[in-house]
């Protein structure tokens, strides 16, 4: 449960292209518990009514390292090129800006709405 | 033969010093985020106005749906297994974790036909209000990618007993674990977005 798994292509001389080093199976299995936890986590957060005035920071605080983990781990950008990192970050912010934005144009923050 | 044409398709000197295949699988995730990013903001901009039921307080089952959020969760630990197992060229268990990732996939799918079903059987249609509309759309569009992942990876599976997918394919195998992995994170955020901040 210890081998270490890396990128495409395994093994540093496989294509002449550079390979890093992705996570053992071990730290595979660590961040799905992980994930399970935090899941288990929002889901009781969601039925404590004392937490419900701060409920939406909680669950986008949670929701969003559950993201990161899978991002980061699974799918190895922690890892990865840094080019692999900006072709997801980028068009990720622009869809994030586009949504605030539009949250916001749409009186969603103020409790208002369109005219 | 059939091995060494495969071996040198994934393995080829680029200009960017990248696999052009996996550059190719994270552009076409870039441009989903968009896509999702759309559906996410029209659901979240008609959230609470609809004027006629059923609302989602009336019909989302958050244990019911915390459920198949865990199977979905599990089924990317199930990738990630397989694509490790395949690396080291141990082809008995990259199969059974390649069928394990689709099975649990189509235990997401199964959840995700009951909930409509129960939804349009409470009244809720497409139609019925904005809720309905944007939820069918949204959830809708995410199943069908999910519903596409278990095709491929039923394919990679069945490519697999044939013995036509070796260490050799380790990048089709991670990048069809991009794509999963992918349709996992954008349910992390629906089931927080949806479920969870209801009403």
């Amino acid at each position: 449960m210890d081998q270490h798994a890396t990128g495409s292509g395994a093994g540093p001389e496989r294509d002449g292209q550079p390979h890093a080093e992705h996570a053992s199976v071990r730290t595979y299995v660590g961040v799905a518990a992980i994930l399970a936890v935090i899941t288990a986590v929002e889901v009781m957060v969601f039925y404590i009514e004392a937490l419900h005035p701060v409920l939406v920071p909680i669950l986008l605080t949670l929701s969003a390292a559950k993201f990161v983990l899978v991002v980061g781990f699974f799918m190895h950008l922690k890892y990865d090129d840094r080019i692999f990192r900006g072709i997801f970050l980028g068009p990720l912010f622009v869809a994030v800006a586009v949504i605030l934005a539009m949250l916001a144009l749409y009186g969603v923050f103020t409790g208002g709405g369109a005219a | 033969m059939a091995d060494a044409v495969a071996h040198a398709a994934e393995a080829h000197a680029t200009t960017t010093g990248l696999p052009n295949r996996k550059l190719l699988m994270w552009t076409f995730i870039g441009s989903e985020c968009m896509l999702f990013g759309s559906l996410i903001m029209t659901y979240l901009v008609y959230r609470g106005r609809s004027v006629t039921g059923p609302y989602p307080e009336d019909l989302l089952n958050i244990p019911f749906i915390t459920v198949t959020t865990f199977v979905l969760l599990m089924s990317s630990l199930m990738m990630v297994l397989a694509l490790a197992a395949v690396q080291r060229d141990d082809m008995r268990q990259g199969k059974l974790w390649l069928l394990m990732t689709a099975l649990l996939g189509l235990v997401f799918l199964g959840g995700q036909v009951y909930e409509f079903s129960h939804f349009v059987h409470e009244g809720l249609g497409l139609g019925t209000n904005l809720f309905g509309a944007s939820f069918y759309l949204l959830t809708g569009t995410h199943g069908a990618h999910v519903a596409i992942g278990v095709l491929w990876l039923l394919t990679l599976f069945g490519l697999a007993v044939r013995g036509r997918l070796t260490a050799a394919h380790a990048e089709t195998v991670e990048i069809a674990g991009l794509y999963w992995h992918f349709v996992d994170v954008v349910w992390i955020v629906l089931f927080t977005l949806i479920y969870l901040l209801v009403g």
